[in-house]
């Protein structure tokens, strides 16, 4: 088990009153709230502070811990002296939050009975729905596009018959609704963490993003695609093939058209009662000058069509 | 017992509540899903928190991603002691910064 310096979790020296200790964990929980800091170590982060504080704002835990002494470090292997905690008496939280958010170190010394709110942490009673769990899953686009069944597999902590903490793969096999888009979340009833007394199962919350794809990228339900053309199909006008998530289609690329310019392909977006659009933006590809005769008609254009391109700069 | 619990899944996969802005919610499904009662909710729209479609409560629609609103604003109040304004607050700034970053 490793010891776990809570003053230096806070920030706050190990004489620091009660006044700072409180102004350091709010700055500190302000800070790392994962609804607020999306970084993805923000939620761990944030639990860390709230072990700490859960100690430190406490007179009676925060002596007992200061007890311990002053000569272990962070992350150090500690061992509790034997009835180290002798003639303290803690009071529980009185939340009953069965999930496991505190540390071998935190449970050690106070044991869970400690324990009181916490992110994710629901009011306690006698019977009470089990806690909502988030997680998220990577699928393809054309997943949504189709549709799909994805199997996950979740790590769910659970209480056993001795009390003790366990963590069980739990499998699902979830259908992927035809046209979600990223950033999305699923909501499965009742696959959530255990209900307390009785009370139901929490819910399962599942958040989906996309795996980077090779040509689409996705805004919302409409699809964007890059699609390079020649400078005489954007002279004159062409009918080229031009992919879409259901495979290729045909696009007319109206004459005079200019790298940049945005075709819209419509319903070929991400399926829905209103379905996205496919976005094609135009990129004139330039041919190289790489034979004397290549070379003669880049010449026979400057001299027919000179243009200045950079007028609007005023150049 | 546990595998064949997993087998059973293969054959009948999930199907869950996508969250997103075709499907509406009434007031008790609002409840029910963020296990919280009706006058929270009430406060919520009077604090403009939320927005439901129709004028009493009976009629009352939500879009789907207000459940996200409601439970973000509930963890908000719980873990940082924000008041309700504040939450609503935070939860519009979320919201820009979120849309900003997507244009990125």
């Amino acid at each position: 088990m490793e010891y776990k310096d809570y003053y230096k979790t806070l920030g706050v020296a190990r004489d620091a009153g009660q006044d700072e200790i409180k102004r350091a964990y709010r700055k500190l929980a302000r800070k790392y709230h994962p609804d607020v800091n999306k970084a993805a170590d923000a939620e761990k982060h944030f639990k860390e502070i709230g072990e700490a504080y859960e100690v430190l704002k406490d007179p009676e835990k925060r002596t007992a811990y200061d007890h311990i002494g002053t000569r272990w470090q962070e992350g150090q292997e500690f061992r509790p002296p034997p009835d180290w905690n002798a003639g303290f008496e803690f009071s529980g939280g009185g939340f009953g939050d069965a999930s496991g958010h505190y540390s071998d170190f935190f449970e050690e010394l106070f044991g869970r009975a400690g324990m009181g709110s916490s992110f994710h942490g629901r009011r306690g009673g006698m019977r009470a729905k089990g806690e909502d769990h988030h997680a998220k899953i990577m699928i393809n686009l054309e997943d949504s596009f189709t549709g799909a069944v994805q199997t996950i597999t979740l790590q769910l902590t659970e209480v056993d018959a001795t009390g003790r903490l366990v963590a069980l793969p739990h499998t699902l096999n979830v259908r992927i609704p035809k046209g979600i888009m990223a950033g999305q979340s699923i909501r499965l009833a009742r696959q959530g963490g255990q209900g307390m007394g009785g009370g139901p199962r929490g819910d399962l919350y599942i958040e989906v993003a996309f795996h980077p794809h090779p040509l689409f990228k996705p805004d919302k339900k409409d699809i964007y695609l890059e699609l390079p053309i020649t400078p005489w199909e954007a002279a004159l006008g062409a009918t080229v093939p031009v992919p879409t998530l259901d495979g290729r289609v045909e696009m007319k690329i109206p004459p005079g058209s200019q790298s940049g310019q945005k075709l819209r392909l419509k319903n070929r977006g991400l399926p829905g009662t209103t379905p996205g659009d496919q976005f094609v933006v135009l990129k004139v590809v330039v041919p190289r000058a790489d034979s004397e005769a290549a070379r003669e008609i880049y010449e026979k254009m400057a001299a027919v069509m000179p243009m200045n391109p950079r007028s609007a700069l005023g150049v | 017992m546990a595998k064949k619990r997993d087998e059973n899944y293969l054959f009948q996969p999930l199907t869950g509540m996508i969250l997103d802005d075709q499907a509406r919610l009434s007031l008790e499904e609002l409840c029910e899903i963020c296990g919280i009662s009706a006058e929270t909710i009430v406060d919520m729209i009077d604090e403009g928190l939320l927005e439901p479609q129709g004028r009493v409560p009976g009629e009352w629609r939500f879009r789907c991603y207000e459940v996200r609103r409601v439970q973000v604003a509930l963890r908000l109040q719980q873990d940082l002691r924000v008041n309700l304004p504040g939450a609503a607050l935070i939860l519009d700034l979320l919201e820009e910064l979120e849309e900003l970053r997507r244009r990125l």
